[in-house]
């Protein structure tokens, strides 16, 4: 079992991982602390989440671009709202995260299932859409930090057993889908729908409503990462995340979740956006310049691809008998 | 044994835009006993499946389950009443587990709502032993070979309460190991008292196995009877006897020198020893049921496919074809069978389409000559009378008929001497038909060559010379214009001797 993780695609990225860690841990030993790899952890959960997410699209052959507009745009709500009402309940405002990035999650996936709409077409359309209402709902002024309820700041900070809810939510959404997409019917229905479509359809599995359940998902969680986003930066603002969608795929496909859908672990998928982290993290310290981080990424989703292509190698129908003859023979003998 | 028939159907339709794939069809299966379900290429045998599975909703006519009339929305309504089919085309996952696609869509759950893969692992095991293909049920699909993916095919239909099994062609990717356990297989499933439909082309299994035949000719129920009473001929005969309501505008051509000389050309996998002369002026059919290795020898002979050994000659010169610029050079072209995909951009207008192997030519200065395009469209599209209302029309705007036209006017554009043709006239209306059946003789009449290949054997018993019929990679037989018969065609292809 363990033989066969170290050589999978996760155990291959998790030693990479692991090896970057250790290695700036080399230069700067304070880089391997707990408490710095607690905080890197927390850093990352909100690229964690939204990558779980965005897995699921992927897994069913579609792309979720509006992700990051999704963030901004509950994010600004919450904020408003919280700005209007200070003394509101925290609960409340969670789940008015949650819905307001599921409604927007939902959006998506109707198109995507019932006007069968590509779905890069509709999330490029949407992505615009979402962000532009942002301006619209704020009339391009930001909320900041001394607008915001003292709760409303402080709740992804709270710390239990040294680590902010934030880092626990984001093991929570790991632990909740991990599961789902290993023992609920309804998570293996991604790997069915997007592996082979055809196929799924002829076992009774309805392929758009997966792929409206992957956007209806992947928009909930980009809700929640609207509160916890202008809540971690104390403030909110029209380009909130702006661009972050594509951290959000890189960490994907870094992570091995194959473009063309069906492949793909939430493990893989944790590793990804943990690659990334650490290379956000750790650059820094090493004295490098951030803006090689994206050129690290891209390397390394160019690296992954090609992995991945080189993998699937073309298969034969196989018409001739002889190889199977021959076979047959040696047993006789 | 009672003769109550637990599944059946009556008159049942299914129409497609432009074909009639089922035609009022009766099918009726019995408990414990196993119906032949026998027909050509094209006779409407894997649409029924996809009717009794749910996939298709029948257009007409009644599917009665147990005495009472039933109508199946989705597969998963057909699935429920015990009615599984291993279907021909794979319908498994390859990135998912053995385990996991044997139970996909029925899965095994523990009282806490979540799939219990344990379960789920030990009785894929049971199965897979009971059918004696055991394999481990963690292995990824895509690491199995077809025999054993066939299994697992086998497993999932039985890993449901089956009443009615239907196996569509099971045995044409198996080898004779595999077929053998197969039948044993069957006839377990028989003892169990189970209905099995068994799709196939083979006489030899037929009368190993089945108790009941029904034949299908051309999306019609032909008849219906017990196995013991019929034999091969007679079979053949309901098979392929039709109405001679077509005919064929094959005319007489002088034929001339060897043009095309092929010898021994091998494949890893696909084809062996594959020799043939193709003379100038000749129309040389080539038969094969699909699978049979036709398509993948004119690819090679194209240049698509790698892995290939052998010679190819042309006028007696040897020539080396590793791509399709090379078989263009050499005067091949082929016009594939799968024109959507392989032999057209369907957005791109019909001059562009038909300029598209000579851009290079066209181009002066680096700039395409698009009066040049122009005039080469309209030569060979007024030639092929294809219909449009201009020539700047996409392509996707025409009908089936004048989109393959299309393809053939681009090919012809490029004054090739060999024109090989993969089912030419594969779901076009009957105009269509004669119009291409009719250029064909107006090919070779202008000195040309052409090979067909084709499952319609009307078809290539009307327009060949001379034909070469295919089976399992192999040329297994050569007939002459005038000894070809439909029976010695059929008996060649399906892996018989030929009797007459």
């Amino acid at each position: 079992m363990l033989r066969h993780f170290i050589y999978s695609r996760e155990g291959v990225l998790s030693l990479i991982v692991l090896v970057m860690f250790f290695g700036v841990g080399a230069i700067n030993p304070d880089f391997i602390s707990l408490s710095n790899s607690i905080s890197i952890f927390n850093d990352t959960s909100i690229l964690i989440m939204l990558a779980l997410g965005q897995m699921m699209v992927i897994l069913t052959r579609c792309i979720d671009l509006s992700v990051a507009a999704n963030v901004a745009f509950t994010g600004m709500v919450v904020a408003m709202v919280n700005r209007y009402f200070p003394d509101i309940n925290m609960a409340f405002l969670i789940l008015l995260s949650l819905l307001i990035g599921a409604f927007l999650g939902a959006i998506n996936g109707l198109f995507v299932w019932l006007l069968k709409v590509p779905s890069i077409v509709i999330t490029l359309g949407t992505m615009s859409i979402y962000r532009g209402s942002t301006f619209l709902l704020s009339d391009g002024a930001w909320v900041n930090s001394h607008q915001m309820s003292a709760s409303f700041i402080a709740l992804p900070r709270f710390e239990i057993l040294s680590m902010p809810v934030l880092g626990w939510m984001a093991i929570a959404a790991i632990i909740i889908v991990f599961w789902a997409m290993k023992f609920s019917v309804w998570g293996r229905n991604f790997y069915s729908a997007g592996g082979n479509p055809m196929a799924a359809f002829y076992s009774g599995v309805n392929v758009g409503k997966v792929q409206f359940y992957a956007f209806l998902v992947s928009g909930t969680l980009a809700g929640l990462c609207g509160y916890l986003w202008v809540s971690r930066f104390a403030v909110a603002y029209v380009d909130v995340a702006n661009g972050f969608e594509l951290q959000v795929v890189a960490a994907c496909v870094i992570g091995g979740i194959s473009i063309v859908g069906g492949v793909g672990t939430v493990v893989g998928c944790v590793i990804g956006a943990l690659f990334i982290g650490v290379v956000n993290n750790a650059l820094p310290i090493i004295g490098v310049s951030p803006f090689w981080q994206m050129a690290i990424s891209g390397l390394v989703i160019i690296i992954a691809v090609i992995a991945n292509a080189s993998s699937d190698k073309n298969k034969a129908r196989i018409i001739l008998r002889k190889s199977d003859e021959s076979a047959d023979s040696a047993q006789v003998n | 044994m009672k003769n109550n028939a637990i599944f059946s159907l009556k008159k049942v339709s299914k129409v497609f835009p432009g074909v009639k794939a089922l035609d009022a069809v009766d099918l009726h299966l019995y408990p414990g006993q196993v119906t032949a379900l026998i027909g050509e290429n094209g006779a409407g045998k894997s649409t029924l499946v996809k009717t009794m599975t749910g996939i298709y909703q029948p257009d007409g006519g009644e599917i009665i389950f147990n005495g009472k009339p039933v109508q199946f929305h989705s597969p998963h309504d057909s699935h429920a009443l015990g009615i599984t089919a291993i279907h021909q085309e794979t319908v498994l996952f390859d990135d998912l587990t053995v385990a996991e696609n044997i139970f996909l869509g029925n899965y095994p759950m523990t009282k806490y709502f979540s799939i219990d893969w344990s379960t789920m692992v030990t009785r894929s095991q049971e199965i897979l032993s009971s059918i004696n293909a055991p394999m481990n049920p963690n292995q990824i699909l895509r690491e199995l070979s077809i025999g054993q993916k066939h299994m697992v095919g086998i497993a999932r239909a039985l890993s449901v309460d089956a009443k009615v099994v239907i196996l569509d062609e099971p045995t044409a990717a198996l080898s004779h190991h595999e077929i053998h356990e197969l039948y044993e297989l069957v006839n377990t499933l028989k003892k169990q008292g189970k209905a099995i439909l068994f799709i196939t082309h083979k006489f030899d299994e037929i009368f190993a196995l089945a108790d009941r035949y029904t034949v299908f000719r051309d999306g019609r129920y032909v008849g219906e009877g017990f196995v013991k009473d019929v034999n091969e001929a007679q079979l053949v005969e309901m098979m392929v006897a039709r109405s001679i309501d077509e005919t064929y505008p094959k005319k007489d051509v002088n034929i001339g020198e060897t043009l095309l000389e092929v010898v021994n050309l091998c494949h890893t996998t696909e084809f062996a020893n594959i020799s043939f002369s193709l003379k100038k002026g000749e129309i040389l059919g080539i038969y094969g049921l699909v699978g049979s290795g036709r398509t993948e020898v004119m690819q090679a002979l194209f240049g698509t496919s790698e892995q290939v050994t052998g010679t190819v000659k042309m006028e007696g010169k040897e020539v080396t074809i590793h791509s399709p610029k090379e078989a263009i050079d050499n005067g091949i072209v082929y016009v594939p069978e799968e024109r959507q995909k392989q032999g057209i951009v369907l957005e791109l207008p019909i001059y562009q389409n038909v300029s598209l192997p000579q851009i290079e030519r066209l181009t002066k200065n680096g700039q395409v000559d698009q009066e040049g395009e122009m005039t080469l469209a309209r030569q060979y599209c007024e030639r092929l009378q294809v219909k449009a209302s201009s020539w700047n029309e996409k392509v996707m705007n025409l009908s089936g008929g004048n989109q393959q036209k299309v393809v053939i006017a681009k090919w012809l554009a490029t004054n090739p001497k060999v024109i090989i043709l993969d089912e030419p006239t594969k779901g076009i209306d009957i105009g269509s038909k004669s119009a291409v059946h009719a250029f064909m003789s107006e090919l070779v009449d202008s000195g040309l060559s052409v090979i067909m290949v084709s499952s319609e054997l009307p078809e290539i018993l009307g327009m060949s010379d001379r034909i070469l019929v295919m089976n399992e990679g192999l040329i297994v037989g050569e007939l002459s214009r005038a000894d070809a018969t439909p029976e010695k065609v059929v008996s060649l292809a399906t892996g018989g001797i030929v009797v007459c």
